[in-house]
């Protein structure tokens, strides 16, 4: 019985109501993912499992068992920031920055999924195999994560830019 | 808010307007308006790396031995009063240490409300916190849990069994009307403001328009929840809180509980958001006092409905607007009387009216509001109180009578821009509406605007181009602290306890106190968010950057005035006094001879002196009361509104600002399009729904009301003018609030554009374009 | 939440055998259960969690296409197949929630979700008959925006919120379930119940049962079909009124139709009258609006959702008016 968080295996917890969120904020102080409204409503405590980008609200820390979590603090931290953090901060993707972790997730595994194909709400053609990232295509691609301080701009220019730089 | 207030308030301004300028602050303008370098550059957030990589500790972060956790139970009644509490069950669940309610509160006093005469005045409402059995409001906070884990606490908390005996209460905004309150002043202001017969001239204006605008109720629902964390170490209280009134809510708190004000220390160094939400309310001082009990550190966040029930949002308004004008397009009348809600235990009124008085002069004025009493949770100030609601009557108001007389709303807008303040007669200290204006309409492309209301369609899609003013009064706080510490390495620390909620406080600051202290701008470190370090007042009104600019200013001719005695007499500078020096390329200069300077270092080595600091406030915020000082901005907004749903899809936004010196244009586009942003939510989604039958709010979660998604938000276009204010320090006003006025009427205006509809109930929804 | 055991089922029997008891919940994804638990109006003691069963999308020999209950519904909305024959039905998911939610949900979770009525979920402060029979229902009078005009009871008026489970009922998908009583096939038009005087009771699915899987029989509409979400927000919301509609044409005619509506009733509501009205007979607008106009005869509007017929009518008609005008 162990989740992979961040590449270290952590036990479940005895408590089954205990949320994959409160796993990792009370349990192991990996605050950087954040609890916006606790009822998959605002999209604050993103976080990816196997890759895949979930609400760890609504994820009981027993549904992650075997499985592998990456946070915020596992996509990059310190000097060795993933691209999209450094392009958050270049475009001003945030103001309180208190969503931005969990847009970051948000946009990590959002740019996998449009590099496998995987067509939104708005892309026309839903047959096509591939992809092209317009705004409105990332906008809605990132309509789970809610910010309320308005940074919206900035952080669909950031992913924008570091969409435009992995393709190069 | 009181006759007398408006009495004296009203003196001073007299005074003010014969005191010459330059004995004023700002009389002289700020130096640094001319100089500068690091200000007006794009810099990113300095603390931009802490924030992407989840580093940033917010209030519910702070790690503590022995932490233990509350719940909160709140009254589902609205008026009435406990008559049974039966916490048995809920003791004895697993994990419980506590249950606290009304029985075993420990006996508070309440707070002062918030006021303008006290800056530790930081109540909502003045009603006691779970002191007694009364319910007064629904939502009203009536138990508290305390356990060793959040999921017990919150299992525990649904195991209270309450009874209550049911009072009537008052819950519907019409059936208020009869017992309006009248106040006597709004804020500042006086409420009461008749200026000539504006009925009689209404009537005889041979143009006129005269409706009702209706705003609901909205919360600001700030991403993060309220929280804190509360530790008592012996007497002495440690609170981790969210808040944007650090200082002041540590003074008050230590009235509140009876401590000295050095035994309380609030930390909020960030702050996920607050638009007014995060002030001192109930659930800081039930977390105290049960950690109190508990005698164990707590932490407590509200749940999302938490924040409803207990924290509350903007006003809803209903607003009658009357304009009339003359052949020519000048107003001859201008009318704007209403009704909001603020209960008597409340503190903050929504002065929508406010903004009316200074945007345009007309030959005659009514100007009034009335509160209407209801048994709500207090409402409080959010982003742009008044302003943002009531520019949205009034500029729908004037779209409506430029139509109707077949003008240019521009243009009918430009006519009545007045020379001085239109009710005060007080000269602008700077005003270049008509410019923004101009600039705006240029970028925008107003002139592809077809005047003809639904005569541009695309497919099943309907286009419009609306425009509307914008508006916030500038304001300086008092009692605002700074300390400079200046290192003899050349470096210089700025601290004070202001904080940071994503305005870009520390990177603003260190920008001006580069400049300030002619330092390049990587020598400056800021501390805030502390009630330790000198005091600032809260973040509110727009006021903190001008406010901490002023304390900065004051500190850096304090820092002169020590520099100098500590140079001595073998210095180049010898002999020269504070007014005859400045502070420039890290060192300290004649103004007159530059030749004559010394560096810090040298000044710092020779006096063997590792570090030197002085803490200075702010000069009393006079400049306000004698100048007429006043941001504005234009919005223009072009959109589709489908003519099969009546959805409204907003294409292109443009806010062209006049706010002064903007500091940072990275962080002031930012702030700029937050607050439009906001502005698009008001205009079209956001609303919270109350039920009149019982007095509860019924969408109390982010699924249930609406802010607006990504795919909501179109690129926004911020530009400004940039001209400073002579009279305000670094010649800036607070851009923090200004970017969501005007926004709901320039997209009620652009809808009308779009479909010859007039909706002047907000918001917009779609049914109301079917 | 009240203390839960959490047990995970490696097959669909020993699923049934843990679920079946009171107390029990299967759990898919649990981004709905979990949100109900905290809100106190679930409260299981025990969570069985079937998200382990099969995933599986497959085409079978008859030609039909087998989803398991458990496929998260962000992988049945971008498998291939689903794409190229269904393309509605992943349009409709994609509608839905956001994509985090989408990647946690299964497809037997989303026929099981309950409704979003505003009252349902205040268990501190409202009444509700689908949560509580006989307490009585505070939407009637309240905020009934986002409530249903058809198929409503005087105990309920509450809408069924999915966007999957409408495409799926104008599919003609069916609902493979297992039981003590041994398997069965259900069709999904006939899986969610209407509310009378039980609005307690969503579905028609016994103690015990399981969902295995759910079957899309080969679709002559993938070449003309649509999935038309309207909402308060332009993403991120559940629906005022959806509508998914598949057509074919023969000689300016139309021949097959299927259509349902979303958001308008307590459950998916396939569009049986409006389909007749349509079946033979020319794509022109008076016949979008005789469909319209016999499939709302029977609605029951309130104040706050009178709205919805217009929105009904007008989407129902653009939505026809695109698929039989192009060459979608």
């Amino acid at each position: 019985m162990a989740i992979r968080i961040n590449g270290s295996d952590v036990a479940v917890p005895d408590d089954a109501r205990v949320s994959l969120l409160d796993l990792l904020r009370e349990g192991l102080h990996l605050t950087g993912t954040k609890v916006g409204c606790n009822q998959g409503a605002c999209g604050a405590c993103t976080v990816l499992i196997d890759g895949q980008r979930v609400l760890s609200c609504l994820t009981l820390a027993a549904q992650a068992d075997g499985r592998s979590v990456t946070t915020i603090e596992g996509l990059g931290s310190g000097s060795d920031l993933h691209p999209l953090q450094v392009a958050f901060i270049e475009h001003d993707g945030f103001q309180c920055g208190y969503c931005t972790p969990g847009q970051i997730c948000a946009a990590a595994a959002m740019l996998r999924e449009v590099e496998a194909g995987i067509p939104s709400y708005v892309t026309a053609d839903l047959a096509a195999e591939r992809l092209t990232l317009s705004r409105e295509e990332v906008r809605e691609r990132m309509s789970g994560n809610l910010c309320r301080c308005g940074a919206h701009n900035g952080i669909v220019e950031a992913i924008l830019r570091v969409a435009a730089e992995h393709a190069a | 808010m009181s006759k007398t207030q408006n009495a004296i308030i009203s003196s001073v301004r007299t005074v003010m307007g014969w005191v010459p300028a330059q004995w004023l602050p700002g009389g002289t303008p700020d130096p640094l308006i001319e100089r500068r370098a690091a200000i007006g550059r794009q810099a990113s957030r300095l603390d931009g790396p802490l924030k992407v990589a989840g580093e940033a500790r917010f209030a519910a972060e702070v790690a503590m031995d022995r932490l233990c956790y509350a719940a909160l139970v709140h009254s589902p009644v609205t008026r009435g009063r406990i008559t049974r509490l039966d916490t048995g069950a809920a003791e004895t669940a697993p994990g419980v240490i506590l249950v606290m309610t009304h029985r075993t509160m420990p006996r508070i006093g309440t707070l002062p409300l918030i006021g303008i005469t006290d800056l530790s005045a930081v109540g909502n409402s003045s009603i006691p916190i779970m002191l007694d059995a009364e319910i007064r409001y629904n939502g009203q906070v009536v138990a508290a849990v305390v356990a060793e884990t959040q999921e017990q606490a919150d299992h525990a908390a649904s195991l209270i069994e309450i009874d209550y005996a049911i009072d009537a209460a008052r819950t519907r905004f019409q059936d208020a009307r009869p017992d309006a309150r009248t106040p006597a002043s709004l804020l500042m202001d006086k409420n009461h403001v008749s200026i000539g017969n504006a009925e009689r001239e209404l009537k005889r204006a041979p143009h006129r328009v005269d409706n009702m605008y209706r705003t609901p109720a909205q919360n600001h629902n700030a991403i993060e929840l309220h929280a804190v964390t509360a530790a008592w170490e012996g007497d002495s209280l440690v609170l981790h809180d969210a808040t944007q009134m650090i200082a002041p809510s540590a003074a008050a708190l230590a009235k509140l509980f009876g401590l000295k004000r050095e035994q309380v220390r609030v930390l909020s160094p960030f702050v996920g958001g607050g638009f007014g939400g995060k002030g001192l309310w109930d659930h800081q001082i039930v977390a105290i006092a049960a950690a109190r009990l508990a005698g164990r550190p707590l932490r407590l966040m509200l749940s999302r409905e938490g924040v409803y029930r207990m924290i509350g949002g903007r006003s809803p308004s209903e607003q009658r607007v009357a304009i009339g004008a003359d052949a020519e397009g000048r107003f001859t009348a201008l009318l704007h009387t209403g009704y909001s809600v603020m209960p008597p235990y409340g503190a903050c009124p929504e002065p929508y009216t406010l903004g009316t008085r200074a945007l345009y002069g007309a030959r005659s004025f009514e100007i009034m509001q009335r509160h209407l009493d209801l048994d709500i949770v207090p409402n409080t100030f959010m982003r742009a109180p008044g302003e943002a609601i009531g520019s949205f009557a009034v500029e729908s108001a004037i779209d409506e009578l430029a139509h109707a007389m077949g003008v240019d709303p521009i243009a009918l807008r430009l006519r009545n821009l007045p020379e001085r303040h239109p009710i005060s007669g007080a000269p602008f200290s700077q005003h270049a509406l008509g410019q923004a204006y101009a600039e705006g309409a240029k970028r925008f492309g107003w002139d592809r605007r077809h005047a003809e209301p639904g005569t541009v369609r695309e497919g099943e899609w309907r286009i419009g181009m609306g425009c509307a003013t914008g508006s916030f009064p500038y304001a300086r706080m008092p009692g605002a602290n700074v300390r400079i510490t200046l290192r003899g390495d050349g470096t210089a620390v700025i601290a004070c306890s202001a904080q940071e909620m994503g305005m870009g406080t520390a990177t603003v600051q260190a920008q001006h106190a580069a400049d300030r202290l002619g330092l390049p701008l990587e020598a400056i470190s800021v501390e805030l968010g502390d009630s330790a370090l000198p005091a600032a007042p809260m973040a509110g009104g727009s006021s903190q950057t001008a406010s901490i600019a002023g304390a900065i200013a004051a500190a850096a001719t304090k820092l002169a005035g020590e520099l100098l005695r500590l140079a001595g007499n073998d210095s180049p500078i010898a002999g020269l006094r504070a007014g005859e020096v400045q502070l420039v390329e890290e060192g300290i200069a004649s103004i007159a001879d530059p030749t004559r300077r010394e560096s810090y270092r040298s000044i710092l080595a020779r006096a063997a002196r590792e570090a030197i600091a002085v803490t200075a406030a702010g000069s009393a915020p006079l400049e306000f009361l004698k100048f007429a000082m006043h941001s504005s901005s234009a919005i223009f907004c072009e959109l589709r509104v489908s003519a099969v749903t009546g959805e409204v899809r907003v294409d292109r936004l443009l806010g062209s600002f006049d706010c002064g010196t903007i500091l940072n244009p990275k962080t002031a586009a930012s702030q700029f399009r937050g607050g439009m942003i906001m502005g698009l939510g008001l205009a079209l989604m956001e609303e919270t729904l109350f039920d009149e039958r019982s007095g509860r709010i019924m969408n109390p979660s982010l699924a249930d009301y609406h802010i607006p998604a990504h795919l909501d938000v179109p690129e926004i276009d911020v530009i400004w003018t940039g001209i400073p204010d002579p009279r305000s320090p670094l010649g800036a006003r607070g851009i923090g609030e200004i970017g969501i006025t005007g926004v709901a009427a320039a997209v009620a205006n652009a809808v009308f554009n779009a479909t010859g509809k007039r909706i002047r109930d907000l918001p917009i929804t779609l049914d109301k374009l079917l | 939440m009240t203390p839960i055991s959490y047990s995970r089922a490696t097959s669909v029997a020993e699923a049934g055998r843990l679920a079946d008891g009171a107390g029990a919940r299967l759990l898919g994804g649990g981004t709905n259960l979990v949100d109900l638990m905290r809100k106190g109006v679930e409260r299981p003691s025990r969570l069985v969690d079937v998200s382990g069963l099969s995933d599986a999308i497959e085409l079978a020999r008859s030609g039909s296409l087998v989803i398991g209950a458990a496929a998260r519904n962000s992988a049945v909305a971008a498998h291939p197949l689903v794409r190229q024959r269904y393309p509605m039905l992943a349009r409709a998911i994609l509608a839905g929630a956001s994509a985090q939610i989408r990647n946690m949900a299964t497809v037997g979770g989303n026929l099981m979700q309950r409704t979003r009525c505003l009252y349902f979920a205040d268990v501190a402060g409202s009444r509700c008959n689908k949560r509580e029979p006989g307490s009585g229902c505070d939407a009637v009078g309240g905020f009934n925006r986002y409530h249903a005009v058809l198929g409503t009871s005087p105990a309920c008026i509450a809408a069924h919120p999915s966007d999957m489970c409408v495409a799926l009922a104008a599919l003609d998908a069916r609902v493979q379930v297992s039981g003590p009583g041994g398997d069965r096939m259900i069709p999904l038009v006939d899986f969610h119940r209407l509310p009378g005087d039980r609005p307690d009771r969503d579905t028609v699915l016994d103690p015990g049962e399981v969902i295995v899987a759910v079957e899309l029989p080969a679709s002559p509409f993938a070449g003309r079909s649509a999935y038309r979400k309207v909402r308060d927000r332009s993403s991120y919301a559940f629906a005022l009124v959806s509508v998914a509609a598949g057509l074919t044409m023969r000689e300016g005619r139309i021949e097959e139709v299927a259509i349902a509506f979303g958001g308008i009733a307590p459950k998916p509501w396939r569009a049986s009258r409006a389909e007749a009205v349509l079946r033979g007979g020319p794509a022109a607008g008076a016949a979008f609006a005789a469909a319209a106009d016999a499939e709302l005869a029977d609605a029951a509007p309130l104040a706050g959702n009178a709205f919805k017929l217009a929105l009904t009518r007008r989407t129902l008609e653009a939505v026809l008016s695109e698929l039989t005008g192009g060459s979608l």
